[in-house]
């Protein structure tokens, strides 16, 4: 090996990626749509659920770009423009989220005033939970999060061209005032979105739960799009595999940092049996829901946790793979059991589950088209950090 | 030192690097028997050194899962089939509340199996110690040095090569390390088993005399051992041996008024109630009705409380019957009993019993009252509110 073969040279990705990105777009799409004809209440949720996808992942991506430079971490510097891509979602969020606040009567049951003013709790919970100040919240989060997405990414990006060494430690100066801010935000938008669906009901883990479950699945976005970039060549020729222990390890924790959390939550409520909190697990239990909220179990921790145990198993580029995937669909079952319970349609049928995924087809896609075209104008490392060289000769 | 063997040959490194490229190159030399010490993990080490991952992983494993079994069948065990007892209104198998327990148990077995695998498999226990011990080379490494150590035992091992690799690395420091013949520290040795048979019988013998008879002592007892006969216990005074005096015959307790017709079909003298109808009078009949009386008559007095059925049927209050009985009559009845309805003599004060019988008129009047009664206790009511 002559070291000359061993420099990064920007390739473009290839165009069947946008093409593909487009037809997913477009398929979900209509199949939303379709859905929305069909029954537009149930549609809504679907909606809710794909955006909630979206935030999680564009969201937890930012979080472990800003984890890399508060910790000092290096292993990650070659790799940290994937979830910078990634995090680039968060600014479309703005966009996204208006179907949802105009729709907001059809989805939350504390918008309607004349259900609360009857109500003690809801009426109790009226400061918090009402439709002004929701909007108010949802735009400052989202907007908080773009302008760190931005101060971030524009740092990183200049330093390709500036190679200038403060924007690190600017960036990690940003990242000890964006931590604290981000666990306020998400833990809103958690409560926000998911918890005030059943208004009546609380858990104060709710947040830390749906941290988990964010940083885990944005995770295995990341590893899932590093191995493959890896494969077909677009990143550093000195990558190895070693590089993917310390994502594999880090799955593997906040999988079970996920199951930590989901147990408290979970047995807290089974123990102290109050009907005021118990109602919301029950719920979950009736019909076929019984079956999803057992299989969370297998499918969002015992399965990767058997997979991922060993060593070997966190380097290992197929097996990361596969279970990379699996966390990403294992996600979207944590989703639809926090948000789907909560749709009162009458209509529901074999039709249903055809429409039901059509947003999140969508996201899918968005996600391709958002990595295309950030791929197309900046460089798939950041070549100008400083971090850069020792992170290539990171190794066990 | 003749009698010390041979353990190996150690050179002492500055930085990290010249030990990485140190253990590349013995590494590819062909040795086998030789270990690197450092004050922290060395990322690359493991790659240059050519290790496998440690199998000390499958102890853990295996003992965490063996763990994870024994929790929870002891508990299953415990809780459900030796001693079931609910706990919480919980099934006797109740899951989720042994989690943590399996956990803590799993965790547990997991660590202390790994780190008794590791003092097996590295220090060959019994074996407690390592020839590097408490060498100057050891407390190096343990602080800012980075060592190599050749083994004497492997295959390739040749003082004056070994020695003269290490000089060609430019090592900082070249030592030989000698070990005992005869293993100094042996576990099986008369002294170290006496020693712990002796801290055993003292461990034990302190348990014991603490939980049977330190925790038993008195401080003092001036008060309670006194020259008196206690209660319930035999006198030695007494020809009939008991400690308890019988009363004399007649004695009535104090505020106690005996009923003079107990035991009789009626009472003799037609009685009457003693007690002025007041607010605080309904209030307390109205209380002990329902505690005593509603669980047969019912709340209303209609005798149709939820033990109907299941007895012979407890009559109805507003039978022409009792309507018609002077109140001393009902005051016989809560005495005496009457058919299967027993004494309320000890639940009932003579107070408490006339107030039941004015809540019990009340009823009765509420029930039977004529349209121009209640228009009367209309007027009343409302000329009673004030304006």
């Amino acid at each position: 090996m002559s070291h000359h073969d061993l420099v990064y040279q920007k390739k473009n990705l290839p165009e069947s990626l946008k093409k593909l990105g487009f037809i997913l777009v477009a398929v979900g799409l209509v199949l939303g749509i379709a859905g929305f004809i069909f029954d537009a209440q149930r549609a809504l949720f679907d909606y809710l659920l794909a955006y909630v996808f979206i935030m999680s992942i564009a969201v937890g991506s930012l979080f472990l770009v800003a984890l890399e430079y508060l910790a000092g971490a290096d292993w990650s510097t070659p790799i940290r423009r994937i979830p910078e891509f990634f995090a680039s979602f968060i600014p479309v969020l703005l966009i996204l989220v208006i179907p949802l606040l105009l729709n907001i009567n059809s989805i939350f049951e504390w918008s309607h005033k004349d259900v609360t003013s009857h109500d003690k709790i809801l009426s109790g919970k009226s400061p918090y939970l009402n439709t002004t100040f929701f909007i108010i919240r949802t735009l400052f989060s989202i907007g908080i999060w773009s302008l760190f997405y931005y101060l971030f990414i524009n740092n990183s990006r200049k330093q390709d061209q500036t190679k200038d060494q403060s924007l690190t430690g600017k960036n990690n100066k940003l990242s000890a005032i964006f931590m604290p801010i981000f666990a306020i935000t998400i833990t809103v938008a958690a409560i926000d979105w998911m918890m005030s669906l059943e208004p009546h009901w609380f858990s104060t883990i709710f947040g830390i739960y749906f941290f988990a479950g964010s940083f885990v699945a944005a995770l295995a976005a990341v590893t899932l799009a590093t191995i493959l970039l890896k494969e077909k060549g677009y990143l550093h020729p000195k990558m190895t595999n070693e590089h993917l222990f310390s994502l594999g390890a880090l799955q593997f924790t906040f999988i079970n940092f996920w199951a930590y959390i989901a147990f408290s939550q979970f047995m807290l409520i089974w123990y102290a049996n109050l009907p005021e909190e118990t109602y919301w697990f029950i719920g979950r239990w009736g019909g076929l829901w019984s079956y999803i909220s057992l299989g969370l179990i297998f499918v969002h921790f015992l399965v990767p946790y058997a997979v991922l145990l060993s060593q070997p198993a966190k380097m290992d580029p197929k097996r990361l793979k596969f279970i990379s995937i699996w966390i990403l669909c294992a996600r979207v079952l944590d989703l639809y059991w926090l948000i789907m319970p909560q749709v009162h349609s009458a209509k529901a049928g074999a039709l249903t589950i055809f429409f039901e995924f059509g947003f999140l087809v969508s996201a899918i896609g968005g996600f391709l088209l958002i990595f295309y075209f950030n791929a197309k104008k900046q460089n798939l490392i950041p070549v100008g950090d400083p971090k850069l060289e020792k992170g290539l000769n990171f190794r066990l | 030192m003749n009698a010390n063997k041979l353990f190996g040959l150690t050179a002492l490194f500055n930085t990290p690097d010249e030990l990485v490229h140190a253990a590349a190159k013995v590494n590819e030399l062909g040795y086998k028997n030789y270990d690197v010490h450092t004050p922290y993990p060395l990322h690359g080490m493991d790659a240059v050194m050519k290790l496998k991952p440690s199998k000390l992983g499958y102890i853990t494993l295996s003992f965490g899962l063996s763990g994870a079994a024994f929790a929870l069948l002891f508990m299953y065990w415990a809780m459900s089939i030796d001693y079931p007892m609910i706990i919480g209104g919980k099934p006797y198998f109740a899951l989720p509340a042994f989690v943590p327990i399996t956990f803590e148990v799993t965790v547990l077995f997991a660590t202390l199996a790994t780190v008794i695998g590791m003092l097996a498999f590295y220090f060959k226990f019994p074996s407690n110690s390592h020839p590097l011990h408490d060498t100057p080379y050891m407390k190096a490494v343990s602080s800012d040095k980075y060592g190599i150590c050749i083994e004497a035992d492997d295959v390739l091992f040749d003082f004056e090569k070994v020695n003269l690799l290490f000089k060609e690395l430019h090592a900082q420091t070249i030592s030989e390390v000698y070990f005992p013949a005869v293993e100094r520290t042996n576990i099986f040795e008369p002294k170290f088993l006496t020693l712990l048979v002796l801290i055993a019988l003292l461990t034990s013998g302190a348990t014991y005399v603490t939980l049977n008879k330190l925790i038993y002592l008195t401080p003092f007892d001036w008060m309670m051992n006194q020259n008196r006969v206690n209660a319930q216990s035999k006198s030695l005074f007494y020809t009939d041996g008991f400690g308890m005096r019988k009363p004399v015959e007649g004695t009535v307790a104090r505020n106690y008024i005996p009923y003079e017709y107990k035991g009789l079909a009626a009472p003799v003298v037609p009685l009457s109630n003693p007690l002025t109808p007041t607010n605080e009078v309904m209030n307390l009949g109205k209380k002990r009705y329902l505690t005593f009386c509603s669980p047969c008559h019912g709340n209303l007095g209609d005798g149709d409380s939820r033990l109907r059925g299941q007895f012979p049927n407890p009559p109805s209050l507003h039978s022409e019957k009792v309507r018609g009985w002077l109140d001393g009559n009902i005051y016989h009845v809560i005495v005496n009993g009457q058919n299967v309805m027993p004494s309320y003599a000890s639940q009932l004060s003579r107070d408490e019993r006339w107030a039941v019988i004015h809540y019990i008129r009340a009823l009765q009047k509420a029930k039977n009252a004529s349209p121009s009664e209640i228009i009367e206790a209309k007027k009343e009511i409302s000329s009673n509110v004030a304006p």
